[in-house]
């Protein structure tokens, strides 16, 4: 299996540390991983993004032409990602940021408040944690549990109380998806 | 040994410090400043020396003194930064100063862009500043081989005596993997130079330099470096050959641009294209022999790089007559998809009627029984 | 029978290529004389110039690195960053360190590299047959400023010496010249110096030297040294530069 996703949206929505979780993640339970920032100019102007695959063979290309999946943290990254993800992949959006309608009726879109989930949680800054949650649970690449157990070797990682609020927050995300398909299904 | 998840760019400055380099001088250019802004936090826990110096000219110079006071020593820099450097790295050739240098390639001429390019083949392979000489061209395409050969970079500029050159590109500099680095070697153990300048203590003044007034001189010397580059090629030619086994027609690619290649292969190979993949490692010496050995039995060739080709002449030279070479390159910092080199590899493969060739195989196969 | 002269052991028993008149003779004898009486022969690396005295490795009995025109300060930057125990100069003429390596220059002196420069200002460059240098004086000759150096066509005589003084790593900065025993005797004095800042880890020191090129400009030896007199230690005024050593205060209370 080779699941190639997009992580989008403003520098310091924690963007580039969503992607890093995945692909660290996806390092420690075997997994061949890459992960591909946008570099340059471009960083410091104020959106960012990363690539990041992860699969059970060798990675050609760490650049994700047709990614299976875009995860928006913002409307400029919808506009720009929601025209490339390919066809039957998912789309997960911030719920409290983008409101933009999707014009494509070949994938599975999913809109999680993550920043109000954070609010509730305690720790606003968390908000991209539960989005990988979120990611964890929609894209089914790797258990939940073993983003947590990953999640102690990142920064977050560094003092218990904070990676105990950021598990937290992996779980409020994932069951938000949960709760979400459910919907999708009934509706 | 545990495997880090470690961008390109601090992959390459740890496997330097592993390797025992302890100077670095470099001069901030994108896509490769977070080469220097590891080595100036790196260097400073082991007791090395990191200066940004204010120039690529003075940055080179500074490695030219440091490899002649015996330093382990290295500096890095993205195209149009290498090409100020070549001077110096001319004058290291030809002083037979070991060093190692990095480029990270971008999109040129001129300013160009940051995107990622193989556009500085030419370059880093036929020399690259004046004279008659050659640097060892090393070109990784994974993290992992990028920790490896930067790691054995630092040993080869020591036994030859020459510039080593690391050649990657913005894309590999970024880009994150799992690396297993090796253990680190500590540079006191290293052997001892009998040739640095350290001062004449209990032994003759010694000089280091590569003027040499005497045309006849200067003649000997180049016949010196000449019979050096001879035994680099027969001694460090590296490659990989991928899926070649059955393979009726292979690609020639290096770098990031063999990544793509093999995504286009398991393409191919699904559709039933018999295709495989021969990936130079040494650019310079180029690979030459084994692929020359490959085309007595592939007789069809193409030739992929993001550039407007120039490894291609170094495929045309191996291959000679053997087989037919065809090119397709993307200058310029595009990043092709692996889809489009499929494409590409599908139409040499059907304009050579390969898949009718087999066919044909097949019926007459089938007749004998 | 006592000896009262004898060749520096730091020189080779070589003979020099230098015109009859040229200054890098005497300047080399004083530089030999000053590593021998330092007793810093054995630890002491050169980095020689492009230019007359691109040669000078024929010349001194120590470890020599060759630089490209112009890098001589970053050369000897690599080799002191690797060997900080180790003395370092560089001996560079007035376009190799104040046109082609200015920058270098400016910036070794301002990142207070521990080496000693040996600046050779004989406003011209020798060893490609005359042409205007940065520090040529207006009206002198040269092959590249017909009629003489122009300012408003050709600009300005440099000053690089007095540029360093304001660069925060520079501690020792004077200029001197080698055109009679009495300014040699300060010449090497100077020298001293400079090389002691060095030995004490101060920081950048540069001895700018006036020197003579009869050939260039097209004078006898002896008119040679008087122009440096009337007309280029005008432009280029003889002294102290800077000097954050200290040594002369230290001296005074001494004595």
């Amino acid at each position: 299996m080779t699941v190639k996703s997009v992580f989008a949206g403003f520098g310091g929505q924690g963007v580039l540390l969503m992607g890093y979780i995945l692909a660290f993640t996806g390092m420690r339970i075997g997994k061949h991983v890459t992960y591909l920032p946008s570099y340059g100019a471009e960083v410091r102007g104020g959106t960012a993004n990363c690539t990041v695959v992860v699969s059970d063979q060798e990675i050609a290309s760490p650049v994700a032409s047709s990614p299976d999946f875009a995860v928006v943290m913002n409307n400029p990254s919808l506009i720009r990602f929601a025209t490339v993800v390919r066809s039957g992949g998912g789309l997960l959006l911030n719920d409290d940021l983008v409101h933009s309608p999707v014009k494509r009726d070949d994938l599975t879109v999913l809109r999680i408040p993550v920043s109000t989930i954070a609010h509730q949680l305690g720790e606003d800054r968390s908000a991209n944690v539960v989005m990988v949650g979120a990611f964890a649970e929609m894209s089914q690449v790797a258990p939940l549990e073993a983003f947590k157990e990953a999640l102690a070797d990142t920064g977050l990682g560094k003092k218990a109380k904070v990676l105990e609020i950021n598990r937290k927050a992996l779980d409020a995300g994932a069951e938000a998806v949960r709760q979400a398909m459910k919907k999708e299904k009934s509706a | 040994m545990t495997k880090q998840l470690m961008r390109g760019s601090h992959v390459l400055g740890e496997a330097a410090v592993r390797a025992g380099c302890r100077y670095y001088f470099g001069y901030p250019i994108t896509p490769q400043n977070e080469v220097p802004e590891y080595l100036s936090g790196r260097l400073l826990e082991v007791g090395g020396t990191f200066v940004q110096a204010e120039s690529e000219l003075s940055s080179i110079n500074m490695v030219i003194g440091a490899a002649m006071a015996g330093g382990r020593v290295m500096t890095s820099s993205s195209s149009p930064g290498i090409s100020l450097k070549q001077e110096g790295i001319s004058y290291l050739a030809g002083q037979e100063m070991p060093a190692v240098i990095a480029n990270m390639i971008r999109g040129g001429p001129g300013l160009g862009n940051i995107a990622p390019a193989q556009s500085d083949y030419f370059q880093a392979t036929r020399g690259g500043g004046h004279g008659d000489y050659r640097c060892l061209v090393l070109a990784p395409a994974s993290c992992q081989e990028l920790c490896d050969l930067t790691f054995s970079a630092f040993d080869l500029a020591d036994k030859y005596r020459n510039p080593v050159m690391i050649l990657g590109d913005g894309l590999m500099g970024q880009m994150m993997e799992p690396v297993e680095f090796p253990e680190p070697v500590d540079p006191a153990a290293l052997p001892k130079k009998d040739w640095i300048l350290d001062g004449a203590k209990g032994r003759p003044s010694r000089i280091i330099l590569s003027m040499l007034l005497d045309p006849k001189r200067l003649e000997a010397h180049n016949y010196k470096l000449t019979r050096k580059y001879d035994a680099m090629t027969a001694a460090e030619q590296r490659w990989e050959e991928y899926q070649c086994d059955d393979a009726l027609l292979v690609v020639v690619a290096y770098g990031t641009a063999a990544r793509i290649v093999k995504g286009a292969i398991k393409r191919v190979r699904e559709m039933g294209l018999k295709v495989g993949l021969f990936r130079p490692i040494s650019l310079y010496p180029f690979p030459k022999e084994p692929l020359s050995r490959l085309t007595q039995r592939v007789r069809q060739v193409l030739v992929f790089e993001m550039s407007s080709g120039q490894m291609v002449e170094d495929v045309q030279i191996a291959v000679k007559s053997q087989a037919e070479v065809h090119f397709y390159g993307r200058p310029g910092g595009v990043i092709p998809t692996p889809e489009e080199v499929a494409h590409q590899i599908s139409h040499y493969y059907h304009n050579a009627h390969l898949a009718q060739g087999e066919a044909a195989d097949g019926r007459r196969a089938g007749g004998a029984a | 029978m006592k000896q009262v002269f004898h060749k520096p052991k730091s020189l080779k028993p070589a003979i020099y290529h230098y015109c009859p008149g040229c200054g890098h003779s005497i300047i080399h004898r004083l530089v030999a004389e000053v590593i021998d009486e330092l007793g810093i022969q054995e630890k002491t690396v050169g980095v020689p110039p492009a230019g007359c005295a691109v040669l000078a490795y024929n010349y001194f009995d120590v470890d020599m690195g060759e630089a490209p025109h112009g890098r001589a300060v970053a050369v000897a930057t690599g080799i002191k960053r690797v060997l900080p125990d180790r003395v370092v100069f560089t001996y560079q003429g007035d376009g190799d360190i104040a046109a082609i390596g200015t920058g270098g220059a400016v910036h070794a002196a301002n990142r207070g590299e521990k080496i000693t420069v040996l600046f050779i200002n004989n406003g011209v460059y020798g060893m490609t047959g005359g042409q205007m240098a940065p520090t040529t004086v207006a009206g002198m000759n040269s092959t590249t400023t017909p009629g003489g150096r122009d300012v408003a066509r050709d600009g300005y005589p440099l000053d690089l010496t007095q540029m360093l003084a304001v660069a925060g790593g520079s501690v020792y900065l004077e200029r001197v010249a080698v055109n009679s025993p009495k300014n040699i005797k300060k010449a090497k004095k100077a020298i001293k110096k400079a090389f002691q800042a060095q030995l004490d880890g101060l920081g950048f020191s540069l001895v700018e030297i006036l020197s003579t090129c009869p050939t260039n400009w097209k004078m006898s030896p002896i008119k040679a040294m008087e122009y440096i007199d009337q007309s280029m230690s005008k432009v280029f005024p003889l002294g102290v530069i800077k000097d954050k050593t200290g040594y002369d205060e230290k001296q005074g209370e001494e004595s």
